[in-house]
């Protein structure tokens, strides 16, 4: 079948081609389409097995349960407005905070520092903060963080809690640095000597230099590495359930506690001991689901036009 | 061509671990799963029950009696007997089996006061309704004569998970304020009026340990092991009872059903502390399901007649309260109308 296909391949004597090796070429290549597909699958699988189980919340509150503001498992009353609230505003808040760290991580190990120890100390420990359990991250803010957000809180005069959005965000934020950075250290890496050799010749200073060339030619890929941190934002569990105050209601102000879907999933589907309360939980599931695929849509969506420019 | 070889020899490898597997968990040993609660309980009484392994996954009371519906282990147990919704689930007649009794305790973190805060049932669920919310409110006080308690607002902290901490704590606030019984009501998972929500036992420690004015709940073995003060709590009778084993143990000495399943908290006992619970080992009555071996079914039967009754003597080192006398009684009628084909096991 190989030989019919590609004459021309097997016509080129220097490469001599063994039985073997062609076998084990179409192996390889078919080892390659079965993984993708295994992949889409799964995926299709997972949304599939969501919306059945769902089926039963889906029927028995409709839409009214994305608006919804009470979750009473004793009543049967599933409302995931105030989670969604929760994971959006948790999540994007962690991402502005984390941004300006991230880039500036990936500016100054991209361009300023790109070797030496220094350089891959700080890369190697950048990488780490992406290693550590979120467990961790859950009790270091629990034990370090919360105290110094309560003391922040009694400046501003609002209910000392401690843990709340805030918390939760600022946690969020330092567990998602290294994903945008990452990949910012290496894309600005990959830009060509030529270019800015070429700037720095016109009488470009450095700063120009990044802002004029190094940023236009990375600025897709940099905003692919946001949009990576934000995929963990929103998903991340176990430390912002343990930050976030776990309150089932709207949070009204960055200072509340509140909730997120994730967490809500994590705390209560072990013990959902009735079929709608399991069913409303699966549904909290395909949302964040859903969620997350409308955030990478319109994130695939700004790449492209900052890529057209 | 080597390549494929290797392949086919993981595969058959693959295969036949997962054989050796299957067959070792046929063979001499029980599979438990359900409540976390008793998780260190069980893992001291299976070490020393010598007859048959004992492999039990503590992965939740809900987990558990999910598990024994679709008939993957030979027992579950659970903090809670099972409602109506999981009861209709299941195939057959569940039978529930009272293992150790355990107590749910108010604890709380209020400068100045390092112990001896007492607690009515009404005013606990009237802090967690979000109604009382300062330490110094008049119904505080009244409980507490002499205390000098802190102008503080009361941070309410409960359980963020699914619990049967939580199931045994609403279940006493539902008993005692009929306000809570109507806006909130008792189950794993409630919607809190007030209040932050602490993952596990230790979520809701942290968070009381380190908010001044916090007040939570937790289990006794918890608080013990970690040195955190409990409030007294009023029970039926009026009386303040500091949550021990011994009162713990004494809340469960009252008529109990047939059945055992029944609600302990707020017991009639007028020394028994007021919220406390059993929990329940479940399995069907009918032994003879699913191809089970009469072997088997005797082995498990067994091992929750050596629990009741000599395992009782692990409870009290680990901070479980021991069975009372009349809960030893109705387990033994329990496990002996367990049967086999229609006859009677033990």
């Amino acid at each position: 079948m190989f030989c019919i296909r590609n004459p021309k391949f097997v016509e080129n004597k220097r490469l001599k081609l063994s039985n073997s090796q062609l076998k084990w070429e179409i192996l390889f290549k078919r080892i390659l389409i079965a993984m993708s597909i295994l992949l889409v699958l799964i995926i299709l699988g997972v949304l599939a097995t969501l919306i059945i189980e769902s089926m039963p919340s889906i029927k028995a509150l409709g839409f009214g349960y994305l608006w919804g503001k009470v979750w009473d498992p004793v009543q049967n009353i599933y409302g995931a407005y105030p989670f969604l609230i929760g994971t959006l505003l948790t999540s994007f808040i962690a991402l502005i905070i984390s941004v300006p760290f991230s880039y500036a991580i990936a500016i100054y190990l991209g361009e300023y520092n790109p070797k030496g120890w220094l350089s891959d100390l700080l890369k190697n420990t950048v990488e780490l903060i992406a290693a550590v359990p979120s467990i961790i991250y859950g009790f270091w803010g629990l034990f370090v963080l919360v105290p110094m957000v309560r003391e922040l809180e009694m400046k501003f005069h609002v209910l000392p809690y401690g843990i709340g959005i805030l918390t939760a965000s600022l946690i969020l934020a330092i567990m998602i640095i290294p994903y945008g950075a990452s990949l910012g250290i290496s894309l600005i890496r990959m830009v060509p000597s030529p270019l800015k050799e070429g700037a720095y010749a016109l009488g470009a200073t450095r700063f120009e230099v990044i802002r004029s060339v190094i940023m236009p030619y990375t600025r897709s890929g940099l905003f692919a590495g946001v949009l990576l941190s934000l995929g963990r934002a929103l998903g991340e569990t176990m430390a912002v359930t343990m930050l976030i105050g776990n309150t089932s209601t709207i949070p009204s102000s960055i200072f509340a506690p509140g909730n997120t879907m994730a967490s809500v999933i994590a705390n209560e589907f072990t013990e959902a001991d009735h079929t709608e309360y399991l069913s409303a939980l699966i549904e909290l599931g395909l949302v964040l689901f859903f969620v997350t695929v409308v955030i990478n849509l319109i994130g695939k969506r700004i790449i492209t036009r900052f890529t057209n420019n | 061509m080597k390549l494929s070889k290797s392949l086919k020899l993981a595969v058959v490898a693959l295969a036949a671990s997962c054989v050796t597997m299957a067959a070792s968990a046929q063979d001499n040993v029980l599979l438990g799963a359900g409540s976390t609660f008793v998780n260190p309980l069980f893992s001291k009484m299976f070490s020393q029950y010598t007859a048959s392994k004992v492999n039990y996954q503590s992965i939740g009371s809900g987990g558990g009696i999910l598990q024994l519906t679709n008939k993957t282990v030979d027992f579950g147990d659970s903090d809670a007997p099972l409602n109506d919704d999981q009861t209709k689930k299941m195939s057959a007649q569940v039978l529930h089996i009272p293992m150790t009794s355990g107590a749910v305790v108010v604890t709380y973190n209020v400068p100045g006061v390092a112990g001896g805060l007492k607690l009515s049932g009404k005013d606990l669920a009237d802090i967690y309704l979000g109604k009382v919310t300062k330490w110094n409110s008049p119904e505080v006080k009244d409980s507490n004569p002499g205390v000098s308690l802190p102008d503080l607002p009361i941070v309410v902290i409960h359980r963020s998970d699914g619990s049967g901490t939580s199931f045994i704590f609403t279940d006493f606030l539902t008993k005692v304020n009929p306000e809570w019984a109507s806006k909130v009501g008792k189950a794993s998972a409630v919607n809190w009026p007030a209040g932050l929500g602490g993952k596990g036992n230790e979520g809701v420690a942290g968070l009381v340990k380190q908010t001044p004015g916090a007040i939570g709940y937790v289990e006794l073995a918890y608080a013990v092991q970690n040195k955190m003060p409990f409030a007294a709590i009023q029970n039926k009778s009026g009386k303040f009872i500091t949550p021990t084993l011994e009162a713990t143990t004494l809340a469960s000495n009252v008529v109990i059903p047939a059945d055992s399943k029944v609600s302990i908290t707020n017991t009639d006992n007028p020394k028994g502390y007021p919220i406390a619970s059993f929990t329940w080992a479940l399995i069907y009555k009918e032994q003879n399901y699913g191809g089970r071996s009469k072997v088997r079914a005797t082995e498990l039967v067994k091992l929750l007649w050596w629990n009741i009754h000599q395992g009782q003597a692990n409870c009290a080192p680990l901070n479980y309260a021991p069975l009372s006398k009349s809960a030893v009684k109705v387990a033994e009628t329990i496990l002996k109308s367990a049967t086999y084909g229609g006859k009677a096991i033990l």
